[in-house]
């Protein structure tokens, strides 16, 4: 069963798989384990772009081809629904049309992006993709009338999606998980208390229906692509990133399967795009356009572990983990560095994101694999040690990390 | 290409000659010298749709901007064609410049920047484009120590450490100067415009900006040098064979490493003298301003083909030229224009314009 639903493709690492039940239990358990408006944010924006980065790493990790225009199929999603919803009405008829339609755009837009990518060479693919999201961001930014200009537009869900909508009548109960680790490191002793404190009244709401659709579509996308990597196709896609022209040779049409692999990426992005406008309600070229954005998407794959599509699931949680809290672990530090110029300066809360690029340059040197191929490398060194192959050293080779 | 073109008619009568040559020669001049060709479509095509002064006044605004494009670009191209190295850091060093000459002239030497003599603005100008130059040089010189070199060859790691070390480099910027945005007044001498005297023919009562015409001088300049160096001195020759090929320059016993961190420095200040020209002429400098001119700049490398600088030239002719036209035209399309036709060139010639590499 397990085997089925994972493609055969399992964590193959005690910590990873660790780290990733913890993932997954805070993810589908989030709104009853994490209390406040904040933490649900963060969670919806966990689930939207494990899809984004999942979709991102079939490209950059299974095929090697670096696209800067990923941001621009889920802006195509997220304004598709908007603008649906704005001209239609708050009906799911609406969000059904601009998702079709959105989709359209992506694949017509997609298949061009990878047709183009006949003609030119990888190196300048990653350029022309950058240009290309340029000129479609400057677009939606002028053409405000429609779009709504640098302000963006506020998507009106359907009733059943708004905090308005209660499907239970009495609050469920929820515990606090921040609050109850703090309280068992403090005052362990007074455990009767803690676990009062930590309780808190969930009034399921519509934004929680959202969420868990959000939660259905992330597992959907990250298992099916888990599917697709690990299917011949998959084996494929892997045999052009090792060497495209040995892949020729083979007789695969490399160029059809790259465009595949593009306009793949490209309708799943859409589709994560309208689930945040729908998760977020309110899109504007900042929030789902902006070249930073797309830098974010990169980082999270490569942090995570390029060619693993576990990766998307680590390095977007990591990743907007540190988004949304390493600031605060800044300000705590700050406390302590006030007073001295420069540092006080560099560990400003305002910067957490240099912190975050001298990170990710320095694991791109040390740990190319990313956190998941790095913990699979762990393990499989240890296995080996434990149980050397009868073989000869040759049976199993111990992957050197690359530098 | 020019043997056809030459034995093409000889078998042919002569009036047959006489009446084919300008296609002829047209469709010599659209496969050979493709950015000559281009420019001409481009000048030829808005002078008809716009009105003559007009047209004028845009064009030097156009060649203006392509010159400031044109010092931005030149580094990355050579970059790229040298060690094949895709710096996606150029921005922050555009940035980085820009921040450079602008403390320069908005702190430190403020008073002569602000003074009417134009002696005096000298004062202020050159070394703030001096210091734009050299910060972004140095700046440049530990960027390629500690990034770039233990990357060489891998074109994806490329392309991460270099996005990874343009957020440093741009959070940086805003460590030390602050992130909000600094006005810089351009100095007294550069700002006003020159006015064409009524009486003159044709360009009689235009209003050309002193600063453009400026940025054209410096731009020229700076071009007319860069292929001085490149096509008359040694280290030029070394430069152009590295480009050819790596490795047999390499075996020749010249230390490329060393000739690519020349470049990668000379680069990193031409850029930053592009940023504080840019700087100047936008009057206001954000720590995101490099990125903003990263995509002219991407295009400008594309279309000029990468690893040529006669190429960087033209590509960023004309692609500030179309940003004034099509801007003039229809303000909102001028991005789209510009990618328009970065894609169409591409169609075209995949290479680019003047292509020197083969990718």
């Amino acid at each position: 069963m397990l085997r089925r639903i994972l493609s055969e493709d399992y964590p193959r690492s005690k910590p990873l798989t660790a780290l990733l039940l913890i993932i997954v239990v805070s993810l589908v358990l989030g709104p009853f384990l994490f209390d406040g408006i904040r933490a649900f944010t963060t969670l919806g924006m966990i689930c939207v772009f494990i899809m984004v980065v999942a979709a991102y790493d079939l490209m950059l990790g299974y095929t090697h081809i670096v696209s800067f225009a990923h941001t621009m199929f889920f802006g195509i999603g997220a304004y598709g629904v908007a603008m649906a919803i704005e001209s239609m009405g708050n009906s799911f008829g609406a969000i059904l049309v601009g998702l079709v339609g959105a989709l359209a755009i992506s694949f017509v837009l997609s298949l061009l992006l990878g047709l183009l990518s006949l003609r030119v060479k990888a190196i300048f693919f990653a350029l022309v993709t950058l240009a290309v999201a340029f000129a479609f961001l400057s677009l939606v930014t002028q053409l405000y009338h429609v779009t709504g200009g640098e302000d963006g537009m506020r998507v009106r869900v359907p009733r059943e999606l708004g905090p308005a909508f209660r499907p239970f009548e009495a609050p469920l109960p929820g515990i606090d998980i921040p609050t109850l680790l703090k309280g068992l490191l403090t005052q362990p002793w007074n455990l009767g208390q803690v676990w009062q404190e930590s309780q808190f009244d969930l009034r399921f709401n519509g934004r929680n229906v959202m969420y868990y659709v959000l939660v259905a579509m992330a597992t959907g996308v990250f298992l099916f692509l888990l599917r697709l990597v690990n299917s011949p196709f998959g084996r494929v896609l892997q045999a052009i990133r090792e060497n495209e022209f040995r892949a020729e040779a083979l007789g695969y049409r490399t160029v059809v399967y790259r465009t595949a692999v593009v306009i793949l990426a490209a309708l799943v992005a859409t589709l994560a795009g309208a689930g945040f406008a729908l998760i977020n309600r309110y899109v504007n070229p900042e929030n789902t356009l902006n070249f930073e954005l797309m830098v974010f998407i990169l980082l999270m794959c490569v942090i995570g572990g390029m060619g693993t599509v576990y990766g998307a699931v680590v390095g977007s949680t990591l990743f907007i983990l540190a988004q949304n809290y390493l600031q605060d672990l800044l300000k705590w530090v700050g406390q302590y560095t006030a007073g001295i110029p420069v540092v006080e300066n560099l560990l400003g809360a305002d910067h957490w994101l240099l912190w975050f690029g001298v990170l990710f340059v320095l694991s791109v040197y040390f740990f190319p694999a990313g956190v998941v191929g790095q913990l699979r490398i762990w393990s499989m060194r240890r296995r080996s040690r434990q149980s050397p192959p009868p073989s000869g050293p040759a049976a199993e080779p111990e992957p050197e990390p690359q530098t | 290409m020019t043997e056809e073109t030459t034995a093409m008619p000889m078998s042919d009568t002569g009036a047959e000659r006489q009446r084919r040559r300008p296609i002829e020669w047209l469709k010599d001049v659209r496969d050979n010298k493709a950015h000559l060709f281009l420019l001409g479509i481009m000048l030829l095509a808005s002078v008809a749709v716009i009105d003559f002064r007009t047209w004028l006044v845009l064009t030097i605004s156009g060649v203006a901007m392509g010159a400031m494009l044109f010092l931005m670009a030149s580094g990355m191209t050579l970059t790229f064609g040298l060690m094949s190295v895709l710096n996606l850091a150029h921005g922050a060093f555009i940035s980085l410049g820009a921040f450079a000459g602008g403390t320069v002239l908005a702190f430190w030497l403020d008073g002569f920047a602000g003074s009417p003599s134009f002696l005096l603005n000298l004062v202020a100008i050159v070394p703030a484009l001096l210091f734009a130059a050299v910060v972004a040089g140095v700046v440049g010189l530990v960027f390629e120590k500690l990034v770039i070199m233990p990357v060489y060859g891998d074109h994806l790691k490329q392309i991460l450490v270099t996005v990874g070390g343009s957020i440093i480099l741009m959070q940086l910027i805003e460590v030390v100067w602050g992130p909000n945005e600094i006005p810089v007044t351009r100095p007294d001498s550069l700002s006003g415009a020159f006015f064409v005297p009524e009486f003159l023919p044709l360009i009689g009562g235009i209003v050309l900006e002193k600063y453009r015409l400026v940025a054209v001088v410096l731009g020229l300049a700076i071009y007319a040098a860069m292929l001085w160096v490149i096509d008359r001195t040694r280290i030029g020759i070394l430069i152009r064979a590295g480009v050819e090929s790596r490795e047999m320059v390499e075996v020749q016993g010249y230390r490329i490493h060393l000739l690519f961190l020349g470049v990668f420095v000379a680069g990193s200040a031409l850029a930053g003298l592009g940023g504080v020209m840019w700087g100047m002429y936008k009057e206001l400098l954000t720590p995101h301003m490099g990125d903003e001119m990263m995509i002219s700049v991407i295009v400008v490398i594309i279309l000029g083909g990468l690893g040529s600088i006669r190429g960087c030239f033209y590509g960023a002719l004309l692609v500030g030229l179309i940003n004034l036209y099509i801007g003039f035209v229809e303000p909102r399309l001028a991005a789209v224009a510009t990618v328009g036709l970065m894609v169409g060139v591409l169609m075209w010639r995949p290479q680019g314009l003047i292509p020197v590499i083969k990718v």
